[in-house]
Parts: structure tokens; C-alpha cells; sequence
């Protein structure tokens, strides 16, 4: 299987041990991972923002750079979404889409659903609130969701909930977004803010110790907020967590 | 005084989204109850839904009778009207708001009407109904115990069910002295509720005419369907001989038992409670008096041919998305300065007027959660998206951020120039002092830390790495041999 590591661009620039985590997790598990460098953003910061014109030569891009492998990795529920579900406009009728469209997982997601795995073997003996970022969640499906009425199922509470020693904590809010959500988080500063902050009071409460999530974004957004007002709060990517644990 | 806080409304009109929530996020007490009290009628509507093994089918049953009404809107609007008139009802038919205030008039002064009580419409709301009979010597009371509150404080709604959810009770308790007499310093929910109920007894007794809002027009049977907690729309259709129910053309059920389905979903998405107090069909006029029902268009058919937005036809005006909405929480109705606030709002406020408010479509951070809770299934935030798109299309974003996006675009469409760009911001963050990166102008760095650069980027230290082991290198595209 030839698996293409897709490492978005904020990850790349400013979080990179969560990809670093991802490819330690992935090699350990035996998967040979390849990345490609000629990959650079995924187009979501300018289609989010509406400029589809701007995104659309980063899709085609996208579609150049990652053709021909049997799947595509990536450490964000987000940026999967993106290339899952919002490219076909933007590429239009492009045979290698469909494929590649099928083949990009989030790295929970292809943990589960590709490689099988239901547990991970390590010790992480902290307590963890999961941030369940909304995209992952609602545009994935990595989760039930606390909106709809169908058996409570995820993919990501398991693996962590694996690991020896690992709590996760309950929170008052289980799937509350945390208010980053692209360039929303400049332009409405103001309520962004205020949702970051209820998300890191309610991990506190719920007496966290490290706060995880899959995306890098939300926890970019979380950190910021809860080290500005002097939080001892702890932020991982889930990949994070896993290489560490099972190192 | 006026006791709700008039900061947000005054605002309304000046500025954006942005700029009205954040004075609504500046009183942090404030905004954390608001957010909590819809927050708990969320939560309430999970326990509720929860009860019903088959809520999810009911969703897409109710989604799927929704879009086979509209694929068949006009022949089922002429059925409802056939039946109606069957029933002894007179229908009216309505292109606009305008249309609409005057059709009402017309209906109201030809029976000589002073004063009329009238339950909760968002149809009426949206068509200005109120401002232009007033202007024309009529007196309407809305019964509806929230609307009378913003009524009384002269403000519009700030949710379409809890039209008063701004409020604090101690602030109805002042609005209630000043206005209706009510003992000063009041604030027991019960005593302010008894208050208004002998007050509009009153109205109530000594009204000529009725005005409702329709929550479903079944084409069957000519009959339409008001659903309230209050029985002030029961009261208002049948004391007064003359009842006028207004519907926009998007209410029709096909048959009865389709309304069975709308039902179990509104009342429990909307409040958490298995059905209303009240579900009052109406199925042509009261002995010796007169119903007429007037239907409205408004926007409704340039919205139905819209492919991409049509389905938002299909609300019922449950206001769950709002409730779920983390930004409609913390920024309060009235931030949207808009008839409908919240998620669904931004798509019918669009709808009706696509530059008007623009700051809409942004005051999202698409997490989703209102899709999840619509009880018929409207995708509203790939919506929102959409609109987003749109405008960017017609060139309403600031030049700033146009010029800000093409640079990315460039910039990102090149791996040296990606690359490049990196390793200076990369290397500004890391070294600039402080000051100059976190300051005022910086909207991320205002409230947030920024992230400690990394000195190497992940590819850099991929490529160590790889380098380290002797491996070889992945360069340029696809995957290798």
C-alpha cells in the first residue's frame, strides 16, 4: 500500500511534532509512508473564507501532487473534509478526483477504518479532554455527535481510551465547537474568543490535564487563549499523544 | 427606563455582525447567561428528541415531504385554497409585503376594526404589519406573552420562539411597572405572567378582529393549523368575529396525517416538550364570523428557484439552530439585526436581499451543529458557505482581504515561494520583538498567545530525518517508483 502523507500547511509551519507524531505512529504500526514535498495548503483558508477562484488551483494542485497512491493521510479532520468533501466544485470533472476524493483519511479514521486497529499499545497516564473538532465530527462522521439521535459510536475515544492510564474526562459540553473556524477567528474575534475560553473552562472543570484534539487548529486557537490567561492546561494532537505513548 | 439593554438594537443597522456581538460579548455576564439559558433548551430538546427511537427517519421523512410540497408548491396551494373556500374561509393571495399590509388593512378597516390581538407571526413580522396599521390608527396587541414584552419595550424579537430571551425577569419586572401598572421591583416569573395574562384579558375581551400566524395549511382539507403555548391565538380567532390568518406560500402539508410528522418534531426541537400546549386547527370561520386566510410570497418563489438555497423553504421555525448555534448564544438575536436571527436567518435574510447585510454570512464558524439539529434536515452551513462564495463573487469583501487572498493563492500555488514564506514567518515570529507581533492591530494576538515557532518546519525535519537513515528522498510529485 503506498500511503502519501498529507501534512497541512499550519501543521507543517507551526505544529510540526503533530506530524512528526504521525508518521512515528504510522511506521510503528508498519506503514511505510511516503511525503510528498511538493505539497503546500489544501485551499480551505480561501474556500472557507468564500474566495473560491483563489482555492480552486490548490485543488487541482492538490490533485497533482497526491495522484497515484492507494491512500492519503492526513492529521486533520478539517483539511480532509476540505479535499473530501468540498473539491468537486472546484476541480470539476477530474478523473483521479473520485479516487482521491475516497482515499484521503483522517489519521483516526485510517487507524480504524483502513488498518483495523482498536487499540494501541502504550501508557498515557494523564487525564485528556477530547475536543471533538467539528469538522472531524459533523463533516466525517468520526462521531455520533451529541445532535443526533443514533448510537453513540467514535473512532478517536478508543484509541486514546487504550492506552493504559489514559482518563478521559467528562465534559459538560461534549462537541461545543471551540470558535477558530478559519478565518472566523479574526473576523469575529470578539465571540471566537469568548467560545475558546467556555471550551477551556469546561476541560478545566472537568479536570483535564491535557487537552487533545484532531485538528492542530482548534488547538492552536485553545492554547493561545488558555496561555494568555495563564492556564497549566497541556495541548496534543492526538498523534501526539499516540507516538508518546507508544514510544 | 427601558429595561432590556438597548445597546445591541441602537447599534443595529451601523457596522456589522462583528462589531454588534462584540458589544454583546463586552458584558461577559451577561452574554454567559444568555448563552447557558439556550444552551439548556438545547439540552432539553436532546432528552426530548431522544425519546422517539425513530427521530432520525422522522427528520428525513419530514425533509423528504417538505421537497415533494415544493417540486409541487402551486397545484397544492390551489388545492388548500379549493378546500379553504369549500370550507366558508376567503383566501387572498399576496406578491409582497407590501401586498400583504394592504390586503390586511383592507380586510380590517372594512369591518371597522380599532383593535386587534394578534398572536405570534414571523410572517407579519417580516412584512412590517405592525408599524403600517398602527400608521393607520389601528391598535395591535401581540398576545404572545414575549412578543407583548419586546412590544412594550418598542424593540423587535430576538428569537423567533423566545422572542424575549434578552430579557431578565427583573428588567420585565421594571418594563412591566412602567408600562401596565405592575408594583415596582416585581421579578417572580408567576406574579409577571399573572400580570400580563389579566392585562391582555383585557385586550383580549375588548377586540374586534384576530390576527394568527399559520404554522401549517393542510391542502386536504382547507383547514390551517397554529400551534401555540399560550392558547393567545385560540383566544384572539374566537372572541372577536373576525379572524385573519397570514401564511407564507411555503406551509402546506398534503394531508393530515403529514402534519403527524411535523408535530413530533416542532414543539420538541423547538422547546423540548412533546407537543405545544395548544395545536388549533382552524377549518373555515366560527359561527357568524369571518376567517380569512392571506397567502404570501415575499421572496418565497425566487428562493424556490434557487437550487442551492430552495430547501431553506422547508423550516418550520423550530429555532433549534439557534438555540444550538455557539455564535447566535453569545452574540444575542438583535447582532444579526436581521427579522430571523441565527443560522437559518442568515440564509432567509440572504434570501431576500443578497448584499443587504453581509457581515451575515461570516458571523458562522460553520461547526455544523444546526444541521444536525434541523428537524428537516436543511443544510445550513454548506449554505452559509455558499453564501460566502457568493459574495466574494460579486466583490463585496473589503480590498484588503480580496488582495490578501489572490497573495495566498500565488504564494501557495508555488513550493519555493510556500517554502520561503514559511521560514520568514517562521523566523519573525521568532525573533521580532514581541510588540511588534502581538499588538492591538493584530486580531489573533489581541485576546490569543500565538504558537512558539518552530526554528526547523515538519518537512525540514522530515528530510533530517530521512537524510539520517540514508533513505531516499521523495522529491517532486506522485508517489515514488
Amino acid at each position: 500500500m503506498k500511503v502519501a502523507l498529507f501534512i497541512p500547511c499550519y501543521v507543517d509551519q507551526l505544529w510540526p511534532q503533530a506530524g512528526l507524531a504521525t508518521v512515528e505512529l504510522l511506521e510503528r504500526l508498519g506503514v511505510e509512508v511516503e511525503y510528498p514535498e511538493e505539497q503546500t495548503c489544501c485551499g480551505q483558508p480561501m474556500a472557507n473564507a468564500g474566495f473560491a477562484r483563489e482555492a480552486e488551483p490548490l485543488a487541482r494542485r492538490f490533485l497533482d501532487v497526491f495522484e497515484g497512491f492507494d491512500a492519503i493521510v492526513c492529521p486533520s479532520g478539517s483539511c480532509t473534509s476540505m479535499v473530501r468533501n468540498h473539491y468537486a466544485p472546484l476541480v470539476g470533472v477530474d478523473p483521479r478526483y473520485p479516487s482521491i476524493a475516497h482515499h484521503t483519511y483522517e489519521l483516526c479514521e485510517f487507524l480504524v477504518d483502513v488498518l483495523h486497529v482498536e487499540r494501541l499499545a502504550g501508557r498515557f497516564p494523564l487525564r485528556v479532554g477530547l475536543h471533538q473538532s467539528c469538522h472531524g465530527l459533523r463533516e466525517l462522521r468520526l462521531g455520533s455527535g451529541s445532535e443526533r439521535m443514533v448510537p453513540r459510536s467514535g473512532k478517536v475515544e478508543p484509541l486514546l481510551a487504550s492506552l493504559a492510564g489514559l482518563e478521559l474526562v467528562p465534559l459538560a459540553r461534549p462537541d461545543e465547537c471551540c470558535g477558530f473556524g478559519g478565518t472566523f477567528a479574526v473576523a469575529e474575534e470578539a465571540v471566537s474568543c469568548m467560545m475558546g475560553r467556555d471550551r477551556v473552562a469546561d476541560h478545566a472543570r472537568a479536570g483535564a490535564e491535557v487537552v487533545t484534539a484532531t485538528d492542530v487548529s482548534c488547538l492552536m486557537h485553545l492554547s493561545g487563549l488558555a496561555r494568555r490567561d495563564g492556564s497549566p492546561l497541556r495541548f496534543m494532537h492526538v498523534a501526539e499523544i499516540f507516538a508518546e505513548a507508544t514510544a | 427606563m427601558s429595561a432590556a439593554p438597548p445597546t445591541e438594537v441602537e447599534q443595529a443597522g451601523r457596522a456589522g455582525h462583528a462589531e454588534r456581538a462584540a458589544a454583546f460579548v463586552a458584558n461577559g455576564p451577561r452574554a454567559h447567561w444568555h448563552d447557558e439559558a439556550l444552551w439548556w433548551v438545547r439540552a432539553k430538546r436532546d432528552r426530548a428528541a431522544g425519546t422517539i427511537p425513530e427521530w432520525e427517519a422522522l427528520r428525513d421523512l419530514a425533509a423528504r415531504i417538505r421537497a415533494h410540497v415544493r417540486s409541487n408548491l402551486a397545484d397544492y396551494l390551489e388545492q388548500f385554497e379549493r378546500n379553504a373556500i369549500a370550507r366558508g374561509a376567503q383566501v387572498h393571495w399576496a406578491r409582497d409585503a407590501a401586498e400583504h399590509d394592504a390586503i390586511v388593512h383592507r380586510i380590517l378597516s372594512s369591518h371597522g376594526v380599532r383593535l386587534v390581538a394578534k398572536s405570534k407571526s414571523m410572517l407579519t413580522e417580516e412584512c412590517g404589519l405592525n408599524p403600517y396599521l398602527e400608521a393607520r390608527g389601528v391598535e395591535v396587541v401581540d398576545t404572545d406573552l414575549g412578543e407583548r414584552i419586546v412590544q412594550l419595550a418598542r424593540q423587535p424579537p430576538s428569537h423567533i420562539v423566545f422572542p424575549a430571551i434578552h430579557f431578565k425577569k427583573e428588567e420585565i419586572g421594571d418594563l412591566f411597572h412602567e408600562k401596565i401598572g405592575t408594583p415596582r421591583g416585581l421579578s417572580d416569573p408567576t406574579a409577571l405572567t399573572e400580570a400580563a395574562r389579566q392585562h391582555l384579558r383585557r385586550k383580549f375581551m375588548t377586540a374586534d378582529a384576530g390576527i394568527t400566524g399559520v404554522n401549517f395549511a393542510i391542502a386536504e382539507t382547507g383547514g390551517v393549523v397554529v400551534c401555540t403555548n399560550e392558547g393567545n391565538a385560540d383566544l384572539g380567532a374566537s372572541l372577536p368575529r373576525l379572524h385573519v390568518a397570514c401564511m407564507g406560500i411555503e406551509k402546506i402539508v398534503p394531508r393530515l396525517e403529514d402534519l403527524a410528522v411535523f408535530l413530533r418534531l416542532l414543539a420538541r426541537s423547538a422547546t423540548g416538550q412533546p407537543i405545544t400546549v395548544f395545536t388549533s386547527h382552524f377549518h373555515g370561520p366560527i359561527d357568524g364570523g369571518e376567517l380569512h386566510v392571506v397567502i404570501v410570497d415575499n421572496g418565497r418563489s425566487r428562493l424556490l428557484a434557487d437550487p442551492s438555497h430552495r430547501s431553506a423553504l422547508s423550516c418550520i421555525r423550530c429555532g433549534a439552530c439557534m438555540n444550538t448555534c455557539p455564535v447566535y448564544r453569545r452574540s444575542g438575536g438583535h447582532s444579526y439585526s436581521a427579522v430571523t436571527p441565527g443560522p437559518i436567518g442568515i440564509l432567509l435574510t440572504a434570501a431576500r436581499s443578497p448584499s443587504a447585510n453581509p457581515s451575515l454570512p461570516l458571523a458562522s464558524s460553520l461547526c455544523g451543529s444546526c444541521d444536525d439539529v434541523c428537524p428537516v434536515k436543511i443544510d445550513l452551513h454548506s449554505q452559509i458557505l455558499e453564501l460566502r462564495q457568493r459574495l466574494a463573487r460579486a466583490g463585496v469583501a473589503p480590498l484588503g482581504k480580496r488582495l490578501a487572498m489572490q497573495l495566498a493563492s500565488r504564494v501557495l500555488r508555488s513550493r519555493a515561494l510556500y517554502e520561503a514564506a514559511g521560514r520568514m514567518l517562521r523566523a519573525m515570529l521568532r525573533s521580532a520583538p514581541r510588540g511588534l507581533v502581538e499588538n492591538r492591530w493584530n486580531a489573533w494576538s489581541r485576546q490569543r498567545a500565538l504558537p512558539p515557532a518552530p526554528a526547523e518546519s515538519f518537512r525540514d525535519a522530515y528530510r533530517r530525518r530521512l537524510d539520517g537513515r540514508g533513505a531516499r528522498r521523495v522529491d517532486g510529485r506522485g508517489p515514488r517508483g
